[in-house]
């Protein structure tokens, strides 16, 4: 317990009644009651999460562009605008997803990255590694002294507004996949939930302030557990879990993200173009009564597969899935999954399952 | 904490009332819920089973986790509540209202070897660190 990281707004949570979980090594909540009320607050309301666990991390320098250039999957040169973020994977010589991070194009010298709790160590260390094998000459600042709020939900532009007077001449303006820096606070409309939302960081030793500014507004706690319902019904993949570094992103659902038509020679593109994609991420419904979950075996006509996240859907009332199974396997299929000592039967679906409130899947 | 001391327990966090007729009533702590967390799923062995002491036998599964519910004596299933099997969430609201199943043991001396609320609370205290 003592060796737990501890997040600006660890004590809030205590005072919330939390329950606090071992989350790779840092001490968070994982509801403050009930899981499932708190997902259905984000898909009607307004939720809060703590999400100061993962890392900002900024990139400064001149040749910082051209460093991310080679350095991750997706294009950073569709970044041309201030505040514009891109999602991408960070690849090892391999084609593995070394992490999935956040890029935000801040100006000419400076970008600003979010990356994983459980990676940090290990992508900072990478990308230290390429940036002096490449002769770069960039600084990358670690920004621990930084809190990150996740302000999720159809009500989160009310509520932001609402609890930071003066933030609405920013959040007007903010389309998705966007950010503006004020001062000190920097507001992102990203999120991890399918809602609409912003992700804020501020100082943090304000954060507590600011939390508890937003709660006034009308916003709820959220804890880990209802962050994973939500983002596996948005279809979101969690590293760790979904992709790693043994995994390649074309065959977890993340070809979107891999940039293979400009000339950019980035980490992992050989092995990519060499590597023959066998296997693909399709969503399941369960169609008979149980919990599919993460490692249980998916039996197709075409092979075997294995769920890589699984839940129960709070949304839709029954259970779904991320599955990697064997390509050829289309939406509409029946597979079967082994639960426990039987075989139950899913229904193969394009996912999200769920956005912006809305059932995707019939 | 919420263990009642007219009730039985065991160190897997079933709960066991002895009826009035000598059957066993049997169904997972209020500790147990709140480690879980939102009951999702729960699935009772069929009646007229007949059970080892700490048979597997049923499973709840919450939205976070699945967990095993184990035979607390031998016995045969007399009866298993399919209210909560319908309604899950249930053992949220009030554990000890939402039994699972009933046994009939196979040697009704064997409750004794259960734990008695002071054991039990004494184990979960332990359990917390």
């Amino acid at each position: 317990m003592s060796d737990l990281k501890q997040t600006p707004l660890n004590a809030t949570h205590r005072e919330l009644n939390a329950k606090m979980v071992d989350f790779g090594g840092w001490d968070m909540p994982v509801n403050y009651g009930s899981q499932i009320e708190e997902h259905h607050a984000v898909r009607t309301g307004c939720g809060l999460f703590d999400v100061s666990h993962m890392l900002p991390l900024d990139i400064r320098g001149d040749n910082v562009r051209a460093f991310l250039r080679r350095l991750v999957a997706n294009n950073v040169d569709k970044l041309q605008v201030s505040g514009k973020a891109l999602y991408s994977c960070m690849l090892n010589e391999a084609g593995g997803v070394i992490d999935d991070l956040i890029l935000y194009f801040m100006d000419a010298s400076w970008f600003r990255l979010v990356v994983n709790a459980g990676t940090a160590e290990k992508d900072l260390a990478w990308m230290e590694k390429m940036n002096a094998a490449w002769g770069m000459g960039l600084t990358l600042t670690p920004r621990r002294d930084l809190a990150m709020i996740a302000i999720q939900g159809p009500d989160a532009t009310r509520v932001l507004n609402e609890a930071l007077p003066g933030v609405d001449q920013i959040t007007a303006a903010l389309k998705p996949f966007n950010a503006a820096a004020m001062g000190e606070m920097f507001v992102a409309r990203t999120g991890y939930t399918g809602e609409d939302g912003f992700e804020v960081m501020v100082p943090a030793k304000s954060a507590p302030f600011f939390w508890k500014a937003l709660m006034e507004a009308g916003g709820r706690p959220i804890g880990l557990g209802a962050r994973d319902t939500l983002r596996l019904e948005a279809g979101m993949n969690l590293y760790g879990q979904d992709m790693d570094e043994t995994t390649s992103p074309l065959e977890s659902g993340l070809a979107w993200t891999v940039d293979l038509k400009s000339e950019r020679d980035f980490v992992g593109r050989k092995a990519l173009e060499a590597s023959e994609v066998t296997r693909q991420m399709v969503g399941l419904v369960l169609l008979d009564r149980g919990v599919l979950r993460s490692h249980q075996k998916v039996f197709t006509r075409h092979g075997e597969g294995e769920i890589t996240s699984g839940t129960f859907s709070p949304t839709l009332q029954q259970s779904i899935a991320l599955a990697r199974v064997p390509l050829g396997i289309a939406p509409g299929e029946e597979v079967e999954v082994e639960v426990r000592d039987k075989k139950l039967r899913a229904k193969v679906v394009k996912y999200p399952f769920v956005r912006n409130g809305k059932v995707l899947i019939s | 904490m919420n263990i009642p001391a007219d009730l039985k327990y065991t160190p897997s966090h079933e709960w066991v009332r002895v009826e009035a007729d000598g059957t066993l009533t049997v169904g997972i702590t209020h500790h147990a819920q709140d480690l879980l967390g939102d009951m999702v799923f729960i699935e009772n062995p069929a009646t007229g089973r007949v059970l080892n002491k700490g048979e597997e036998c049923a499973v709840v599964e919450s939205v976070k986790a699945a967990s095993d519910v184990y035979a607390p004596v031998a016995g045969e299933v007399v009866a298993a509540n399919a209210e909560v099997e319908a309604s899950p969430d249930a053992v949220n609201r009030d554990a000890y209202a939402a039994w699972m199943f009933k046994l009939k043991p196979a040697n009704p001396a064997d409750v004794n070897d259960l734990l008695d609320a002071a054991a039990y609370q004494k184990l979960v205290e332990s359990e917390a660190h």
